[in-house]
């Protein structure tokens, strides 16, 4: 009984934790849009505009659901929830300190990654069923990003794997606590050390902001040419589902980088490490990720696409071989 | 309903392209013959803002029709009023004091420089990239204020009338105009560092959206989509009117004939209109703006008159044909933008829909000067 209550709770955590991000991510990238774009960004509402995200939820709620004509229902409605679920389901096996992780799992790489990649399905859901050409069309490039993007993501994880043995995640965190120095990013010291590292963490970023449909990979939502893409035909929550699932995803993204690369809850200098550590590395990467979107124009799909397939696909195979190589070496 | 179709091996379908879309900046409206994402054939649909400006021209005395020129192209109004005005005062023989033709070129300058911005933010915006557009509102900003405080209106003026402009301006424009300068160039220098030297947008531009020389010709095109092609004309040099033979300015050509030199175009007109606008700042003479004797009632002899000039978007043309009356037999506007557009279904065959969005960007499209 206690045991199923501490799993509900930690349940009911992960997706607080979840949706709370998603919500506020969005209020981050609107002001952090009006810092880069010299205009002050939401600002009304509330101190500093902290009332916006709820406010715009229950606009978002309060809206009619139309389902327009000729769509397939039952894909339609289930498009949103296929890919705000997964990522909620990704946060259970997330840690954010060595003991703020609602469940320690042995394979909580594989399971991230498993979840990750269902979310590709509620795309195509939706552009299928929305019956709008701008929408299947938009629903077609996204799986091949995903397809083309989730292969140099999952060799470069396998090299971590490969270096820390292991795919649970608080075991990886764990091998990098001392210092700066024993970061994957930069493993000068312990029993990690690989010159490939920083390398591997460029492909894992690239990698993540395609996967999450992020500028300037974000062609599945292109609006220069394909109005809104995939949700092109969703209002209401089903739009706000959308919208959420996409800053969870980042996220996910962010956290994943942070644990394979940056040393978790590890501070630099040895020094109180604790989950702040987490969320100030997390949210040095999200505002990266940010600052990306409102810098750069958007790829074309062709060179997105080459991008991966003819660079980031033989390079993380060829950093996944010397990585091999090399801890066979030393 | 949910009837089997018999796949075709080359079958094609049809997107709906507008008129409200957007990447077609207004009420265009392009139904393309896509193969997957690939372009087989698009075809413009226009009218969708038709407001028979020259039915209006022919039925309204001259200076009525006025204030119609600059509801056509709303970001570069200057450009299209100063035409007609010349046009007008060829055919009725009204002489312009010096000092309004010079504060004529001048506003029609300042005008060009922030059409081209709006055109560069919004150009960016279709290849996906939000903030330049808004950079390049500010120093639009300036030239509007600047332009509203003397001509009373931000972007439909009625500034320029036949035999001069409506009023003088003070030490105050020339001021800050003289202070604009320096700004907009450490702006443009921004914007290079910000865009130009960008490697996505670069991928995009370089050799992307080919315009050939022919094409141009073959449709009449003008302004950075012929220049961009190697076509050296600038009706302000080639057929000069008002007072630019007393002014130093280049026209940038460049031939590559693709996204990167029409850009290139644009930006380097920007550079050349704030120097045109130094140099007419410096040579400004006195005297009035508005000749004695204007005639309070203008009825040119009869015949055809026809005047271009160059605006922002390119060679834009007024033909009169005057029967002694009070209003015109035929006004025909030759609107540059038209002949630009219509080049789009050749150059955009076979492209993917994203750099045929892109290859319209670099036309400089504003639709209801299409539509007149």
């Amino acid at each position: 009984m206690i045991l199923t209550l501490t799993i509900l709770l930690a349940v009911i955590i992960a997706i607080a934790w979840a949706a709370f991000n998603a919500a506020y991510l969005v209020l981050a990238e609107r002001r952090g849009a009006g810092v880069i774009q010299r205009r002050p960004g939401p600002n009304i509402n509330g101190p500093f505009g902290l009332l916006q995200p709820p406010l715009d939820g229950i606009k978002l709620m309060a809206k009619q659901l139309i389902i327009p004509a000729g769509a397939d229902r039952f894909m339609y409605i289930s498009a949103p929830v296929l890919v705000m679920c997964p990522a909620i389901m990704s946060f259970v096996a997330l840690p954010y300190s060595d003991w703020l992780q609602a469940q320690n799992i042995d394979v909580g790489l594989l399971m991230v990654f498993a979840f990750a990649s269902m979310g590709t399905m509620g795309t195509i859901f939706a552009g299928w069923s929305s019956h709008n050409k701008y929408s299947l069309m938009a629903a077609m490039r996204s799986v091949s990003q995903a397809v083309a993007y989730e292969i140099p993501m999952i060799l470069t994880a396998l090299t971590i794997t490969l270096m820390a043995g292991t795919t649970n995640l608080n075991a990886i965190v764990a091998q990098q606590s001392e210092n700066f120095f024993h970061w994957n990013i930069f493993p000068l010291f312990g029993e990690t050390h690989n010159i490939l590292m920083p390398f591997s963490f460029l492909i894992f970023f690239i990698c993540s902001m395609a996967e999450t449909n992020r500028a300037p990979f974000d062609l599945g939502e292109a609006e220069g040419e394909l109005v809104a893409g995939f949700h092109i035909e969703y209002g209401s929550m089903g739009f706000g589902l959308f919208f959420m699932g996409e800053y969870a995803n980042i996220v996910i993204g962010a956290t994943l980088a942070t644990i394979f690369f940056l040393g978790g809850w590890s501070c630099p200098f040895g020094l109180f490490p604790g989950v702040w550590w987490f969320l100030i590395k997390l949210y040095a990467i999200i505002f990266t990720i940010i600052w990306i979107r409102w810098t750069f124009p958007r790829t074309t799909i062709y060179g997105l696409l080459n991008l991966s397939w003819k660079i980031l696909i033989p390079a993380s195979l060829v950093n996944l071989l010397l990585t091999a190589g090399l801890m066979k070496v030393f | 309903m949910n009837q089997p179709v018999e796949l075709q091996p080359d079958e094609t379908f049809v997107l709906n392209v507008g008129p409200q879309h957007p990447a077609t900046h207004g009420v265009l409206r392009v139904k393309m013959e896509m193969n997957g994402e690939y372009i087989v054939h698009a075809e413009t649909v226009v009218g969708y803002i038709h407001r028979m400006h020259e039915k209006m021209g022919e039925v309204k005395p001259y200076p009525q029709f006025l204030m119609n020129l600059s509801r056509l192209d709303y970001l570069g109004a200057m450009g299209y009023s100063h035409c007609h005005a010349l046009c007008v005062e060829k055919a009725a023989g009204i002489e312009v004091p010096k000092r309004a033709e010079y504060i004529r070129v001048l506003m029609v300058e300042l005008n060009r420089v922030s059409s081209h911005l709006v055109w560069l933010g919004a150009f960016i915006m279709d290849l996906g990239g939000f903030t330049p557009l808004l950079y390049t509102f500010q120093a639009r900003e300036h030239i509007l204020d600047m332009m509203e405080r003397i001509t009373g209106a931000r972007l439909t003026y009625c500034y320029i009338r036949f035999g001069g402009v409506s009023r003088d301006i003070d030490d105050q424009f020339i001021q800050s105009a003289r202070d604009f300068m320096p700004y907009m160039r450490k702006e443009l220098i921004k914007y290079h560092k910000l865009i130009t030297g960008n490697i996505i947008f670069k991928k995009r531009m370089v050799g992307m959206g080919h315009i050939s020389p022919e094409m141009c010709r073959k449709y009449g095109a003008s302004s950075g989509v012929a220049r961009g092609a190697g076509i050296n004309f600038d009706v302000r040099r080639n057929e000069p009117y008002s007072v630019y033979p007393e002014l130093e300015f280049e026209v940038p050509v460049y031939d590559g004939c693709d996204n990167m030199s029409r850009y290139m175009v644009r930006m380097e007109e920007i550079e050349q209109s704030l120097r045109i606008v130094e140099h007419a700042l410096d040579q400004l003479p006195d005297g009035p703006v508005m000749p004695k004797k204007a005639p309070k009632i203008i009825k040119p002899p009869a015949g055809d008159y026809y005047q271009a000039t160059e605006t922002a978007r390119g060679t834009f043309g007024v033909r009169l044909v005057s029967d002694g009356s009070q209003t015109p037999y035929r006004m025909k506007l030759r609107s540059p933008t038209y002949s630009n557009m219509h080049l789009f279904d050749e150059a955009c065959r076979g492209l993917m829909i994203m750099d045929a969005m892109a290859m319209m960007g670099t036309l400089d499209l504003v639709i209801p000067e299409i539509d007149r």
